[in-house]
């Protein structure tokens, strides 16, 4: 690693100052940052520590019953915590990465990364999800803007997500062997306005939402409904661990599995 | 009723005390006063003329102490390989030098070309992008494919070598017009091709090396990551640095797997000596994990056509293979005997096969060099031969189990020549293929398969029956076959005045369990207890020369030599006993830890005799040197023939392609058992080792010569999910005939026999639920490639 | 540099760290607790797992510097006040569950974990949980096994006995 300063935030506040200074970067549970800068691949002067800055940590339900998860907390404590509120997210959390880098790994990290291959960038988009910064609200339709891209603006860090609850909800991931991140994940979320089906892991552009199976499963949330409908295989990563044609075959066979372990 | 202590005994290990509390010794553990850091600078590219390095940054840097390039090395040796190859015409294998730093050009992405030494790892780090940045490499057109290599005379890895062809081998070449007119003859003759895919064998400790040197005696010490201190010892003294060889000490300390991959010495032992030397300071290199997958000798990486010729009921008559071997950009030491002496001459398995012949071009190219990995060669001809009698079985509509018992050699033709050059000593492969049948229950398979049809899964069964040449290996034979050293091993039981006991062993643990296994075999025979042995290995300052532990040696070749010189220590036991009991020579009996004149009861414990060695006050001084401890040098008069039969049975997803490993059982004759539990524990890491390869290891380079799997992220690694309980049995014994404790040798059994098996279960899954179109997959038989060969 | 307080096995350290300074680094280089290993550089293999605050986490994958205040718990923590081995590590020596002992300090470490979560674990919840523990030599078999053993189950039908 190439040395910087390095500086713990204690107030949202302090985390936005230090982070105004030229090449500094936030350090949520650093799982990705950390190796990626081990192979000097990211040579930021300052971090700045977000993880124990109190407002960013915890899970609460706010009067609209959104679930509303603090940017700094970890996977485990979504496991653990989102459980009884909304238990396909908190499922979703328990699979990520093994359970140490769930213990150190945050939301606010995974999504301002935005991993072609994370599973959390599929439940923002998936549940539409609202992603709070220290300057605005982000709504996910807004936030993923391709692979390692977002809407995020330099020094700019995810204080909150909040996740409206859907009545049914399920994720499926099928895992790349080595890295056993998403070959491909596909998140399925039934609400009252709708079915909201995002697929991440498979696309070179990152996450994204299959519309041709939103509109069939909010017609019939049932398995079936999908049989029809093909993903096409232009936009799917190819790579040694799968063919854009199989990935366009299982963003299928994970929806279908998603819908069938959500009815 | 299991023994509770000694031969045949599930004795605890007592190597695992430090290792479970955090006291392992291993080399990156290890603090030195006054030590610096060496960090290597590597090429980026595949193949590149080097066309100047500029270190005048880098040396400017805080720290940096000194940087070493090619031209600081190219008056000293390379690193040879140990076993000189002929080719079909007579004529010697080329073997280009492998220098301790690429000189002149860069051979493969990962190829050292300059280091520096810096005070802190990260100051080095930092001055060895400063080197890189001075560096200019003209960069070359990369040699990847080994057809292309091959048929591509202009374009060379070593520019004195027109074809990059290392050697074409024929096995035996005076087998060749037979087994020509007898495939021609056959009724039926089966062809396959397949790829046997190259794998990182991954030690989970990654090498690492510290050099010393004190200017006040000129000793040099290295401490390092290896199999065989000894070999390293005698390679970097007598063909790189010329080092007297009195002079350097090499140590291997814990060392945390090997699997093949420590057995070289690599250019960065020889750098940190010759860096301590420069600056009298200690010099440590540890890589990094993204290191040990670009320079660590990869293992495997064949391309075969194999034919089998059978009559229509499933005799075989003839087996023909044609072979593409990757050696990669240099020799390493085991790389030319891996893919030949240890791959062509098993090529007959457990079989009575009158005609066989094996040719093997081995290739040049730019890549990382490939080198035995646990199985070395055996696990090529077995994987090659088990898929190809599965194949010849499915295409002549016969039962595999039955072809295979209608062609395994029985009981009653030991001692087998095979038509390859071995003499199989004994072995009963009936007695495993039943045992394994019987444990995994086959006659339960039908209503296990109805089962998963019913949850819309493919379950299928598939076999391997498998032999080795292992126990490596009698010198006089090896010698006559190319090999550049002998492949004896030694032990010295040194007994104390107090009657415990020291033996240093030239075997070396890295996972084994020598520590506690070989002092069983002591105390057993010497009836004593295990806690009176202490077994040293790993250190050249006080072990015998002994060449290492790899191909299933230990036991088999040490663990002679040390009953050897247990039977000297007895014999002169009995003098001194005969002495102090006033009885004859011949009179004495040991048994039990007692020495004593038969038929009376007159005894000496063996306390007593030991301690009578150091105080020879009533002694026949005379006629017999006071002290006991004795060497034995035991060299093996052929090789050892482990054998047995695996089943596998697996479910296919077919919605995925997914394969998932429902049961895998193993029978194995190993001969003798020393410790039950270790030999379960060297299967259980074997076979999953080979489900590895089978389902998920896979080493990929682009058409650059970039690896495209350089760590975890792209590298699968098999992970406790993708495993299941193992069942494994070594109850079927038939005793080595020609070594003093029967022993055969368990280490590489499970990484040899396994990967057919499963994909031999891939293919009956795929069969039984009709997709008969699919005659092979290669491996890895990722999720991927099973649903992409369904598609067809 | 950044001065940093750990509670280390019990013990009050404190050291001057660089802001690049991983917790692994700083155990092994400065407290000389050389137990947790380091295996790869892509936070996969999970030797170098240790407990900070009751968690296990991948010591090579965080900052010393974050890990001011924290309590820590290493391999070299494990045994009996006594010295003695703990239930944990003698079921890993009774039952074989190492052979050359570099991933085992992070086995231990994350087995230690699984059971304060769930003190009896079914085989699968064991090879689960070892999702980011990766050994080479024993093929998990005894591993599992240990672990179950450890949490008081009978593993006596389990092949291989």
């Amino acid at each position: 690693m190439y040395n910087f300063e390095f500086a713990k935030a204690k107030t949202i506040a302090d985390a936005v100052k230090a982070l105004s200074s030229e090449d500094a970067q936030a350090l949520g549970g650093g799982q990705t940052l950390l190796p990626t800068m081990k192979q000097r691949l990211a040579a930021p002067t300052t971090l700045v520590s977000l993880n124990t800055i109190p407002e960013m940590i915890g899970v609460c339900v706010n009067d609209r019953g959104e679930v509303c998860i603090g940017g700094a907390t970890t996977h485990a404590t979504v496991a653990r915590e989102a459980a009884a509120h909304y238990p396909a997210l908190a499922a979703l959390a328990s699979h990520i990465g093994d359970p140490a880098v769930r213990n150190r790994g945050t939301i606010g990290g995974s999504l301002a990364n935005n991993d072609p291959s994370a599973c959390y960038p599929a439940a923002a988009l998936g549940s539409g999800a609202v992603i709070k910064t220290n300057a605005r609200d982000i709504a996910a339709d807004d936030y993923f803007l391709g692979m390692f891209t977002t809407a995020l603006d330099e020094g700019e860090i995810i204080t909150e997500v909040r996740f409206p609850v859907p009545q049914k909800a399920n994720y499926q991931k099928f895992v790349q062997p080595a890295s056993r991140f998403a070959l491909v994940g596909v998140y399925v979320a039934k609400y009252a306005g709708g079915v909201r089906v995002a697929v991440t892991g498979a696309a070179s552009d990152g996450v994204f939402r299959w519309a041709e199976a939103e509109a069939a499963l909010s017609a019939d949330f049932a398995a079936t409904a999908l049989d029809a409908l093909a993903v096409p295989g232009n936009d799917m990563i190819a790579d040694l661990h799968g063919s854009a044609d199989y990935r366009a075959h299982l963003v299928k066979v994970m929806t279908k599995r998603a819908v069938a372990a959500a009815a | 009723m299991p023994k509770d202590t000694g031969i045949g005994a599930r004795s605890k290990r007592r190597e695992d005390i430090r290792f479970l509390t955090g006291r392992g010794a291993y080399t990156d553990n290890l603090a030195m006063q006054g030590q610096v850091h060496a960090v290597m600078v590597r090429a980026n590219v595949a193949h590149g003329r080097i066309v100047s390095i500029d270190t005048s940054a880098a040396q400017a840097m805080p720290g940096v102490l000194a940087i070493f390039t090619g031209a600081d090395f190219a008056d000293v040796g390379g690193n040879p390989a140990g076993w000189l190859i002929h080719s079909r015409d007579g004529s010697p294998m080329r073997e280009p030098k492998r220098p301790v730093l690429a000189h002149g050009k860069v051979r493969h992405v990962g190829d050292a070309y300059a280091a520096v030494v810096a005070e802190t790892y990260e100051q080095a780090r930092d001055a060895a992008e400063a080197v890189a940045a001075g560096t200019e490499i003209e960069e070359l057109p990369a040699i990847v494919g080994m057809a292309g290599a091959v048929a591509n005379a202009d374009n060379r890895v070593h520019d004195e070598i027109p074809d990059n062809l290392c050697f074409d081998w024929g096995w035996i070449e005076d087998n060749r017009d037979a087994v020509d007119a007898a495939m021609k003859a056959a009724p039926h003759v089966t062809t396959l091709e397949l790829v046997n895919n190259r794998l990182v064998p991954n030690a989970m400790e990654p090498r690492a090396s510290i050099g010393e040197f004190n200017p006040g005696t000129g000793d040099y010490k290295l401490t390092t990551t290896s199999q065989n201190p000894h070999l390293t010892k005698l390679l970097v003294c007598a063909f790189v640095l010329g080092i007297p060889e009195h002079k350097l000490t090499v140590v291997a300390p814990d060392v945390g797997g090997g699997f093949g991959s420590k057995i070289y010495h690599y250019g960065e032992e020889a750098l940190v000596l010759a860096a301590a030397k420069k600056l009298g300071r200690p010099v440590r290199w540890t890589a990094e994990r993204s290191e040990s997958f670009l320079t660590d000798a990869h293992g495997r990486d064949h391309v075969t056509t194999i034919e089998v010729g059978a009559t229509l009921d499933g005799e075989i008559l003839a087996i023909r293979t044609n072979t593409l071997a990757n050696v990669g950009a240099y020799l390493s030491n085991f790389s030319t005997v891996t893919p030949t002496f240890l791959h062509g001459t098993l090529m007959a398995g457990p079989y009575k096969v009158p005609h066989v012949y094996v040719n093997l071009k081995a290739v040049f190219t730019n890549t990382a060099p490939v080198d035995a990995y646990r199985g070395a060669g055996r696990p090529e001809a077995t994987y090659s031969l088990e898929r190809a009698i599965d194949k010849m079985a499915r295409e002549l509509k016969l039962d595999p189990v039955a072809v295979r018992r209608k062609n395994l050699l029985t009981p009653d033709q030991f001692p087998y020549t095979t038509p390859v050059g071995l003499v199989y000593d004994v072995g009963n492969y009936q007695a495993t293929l039943d045992k394994a049948l019987d444990m995994a229950d086959l006659a339960g398979f039908e209503a296990r398969a109805a089962k998963s049809r019913a949850e819309g899964k493919l379950r299928g069964v598939g076999l391997s029956t498998w032999i080795e040449a292992c126990g490596i290996a009698p010198s006089h034979l090896v010698g006559q076959l190319g090999s550049r050293v002998g492949l004896y091993d030694a032990a010295t039981v040194r007994v104390g005045a107090t009657g415990t006991i020291q033996v240093m062993t030239g075997a070396h643990s890295h996972g084994q369990g020598h520590e506690t296994v070989f002092a069983q075999v002591v105390a057993d025979k010497l009836g004593i207890a295990e806690a009176a042995v202490e077994i040293v290995h790993g250190d050249t300052s006080k072990i015998p020369f002994g060449m290492g532990s790899y191909g299933s040696r230990s036991l088999a070749v040490c663990g002679s030599a040390m009953d050897r010189a247990l039977d000297k220590i007895i014999a002169k036991g009995k003098k001194i006993a005969a002495h102090m009991l006033e009885a004859a020579e011949g009179d004495i009996t040991f048994e039990n830890g007692s020495f004593s004149v038969a038929g009376t009861d007159k005894a000496k414990s063996f306390g007593e005799i030991a301690f009578s060695a150091y105080v020879p006050h009533n002694y026949p001084l005379e006629t017999l040197e006071p002290g006991l401890e004795e060497t034995a040098f035991y060299d093996p008069n052929n090789w050892t023939y482990p054998a047995g039969a695996y089943l596998c049975e697996v479910e296919i997803d077919p919605d995925t392609g997914k394969v998932t490993i429902c049961s895998f059982t193993c029978a194995d004759d190993f001969g003798n058992v020393m410790n039950p539990m270790v030999v379960e524990g060297q299967v259980h890491g074997g076979v999953a080792q080979g489900i590895g390869q089978a389902l998920v290891e896979h080493t990929a380079y682009d058409e650059n010569g970039q690896l495209l799997t350089a760590s975890y992220m792209d590298y699968a690694m098999p992970r406790a999910d993708d495993l299941p309980f193992y069942q494994v049995d070594h109850s079927c014994v038939t005793p080595c005939s020609h070594n003093p404790l029967g022993v055969k040798g368990c280490g590489e059994a499970g990484a040899i026999g396994s990967p057919p098996a499963v994909v031999n279960a891939v293919i009956d899954a795929l069969h039984r639920g009709g997709m008969t179109q699919v005659s092979h997959i290669d491996m890895p038989l990722t999720p991927a490639r099973v649903w992409a060969a369904m598609q067809v | 540099m950044t001065q940093v307080t750990m509670t280390v096995n019990g013990k009050t350290v404190s050291g001057q760290v660089e802001g690049r300074t991983l917790l692994a680094d700083f155990l092994r280089e400065d407290l000389r607790l050389t137990g947790t290993h380091i295996g790869c550089d892509t936070s996969q293999c999970g030797a170098c797992i240790v407990h900070v605050n009751g968690n296990a986490i991948k010591s090579c994958t965080a900052l010393a510097a974050d890990l001011d205040g924290a309590e820590v718990r290493t391999i070299e923590g494990m045994a009996n006040a006594d010295g003695s081995l703990s239930v944990i590590q003698q079921a890993f020596q009774d039952h074989h569950g190492l052979q050359c002992g570099f991933c085992t300090p992070g086995m231990v470490m994350t087995a230690s974990a699984l059971l304060k979560e769930n003190p009896k674990p079914s085989e699968v919840e064991i090879r689960a949980y070892l999702e980011g523990n990766i050994c080479r030599c024993t093929g998990y078999h005894n591993i599992v096994k240990a672990i179950m053993a450890a949490s008081g189950q009978d593993v006596s039908a389990i092949a291989a006995e």
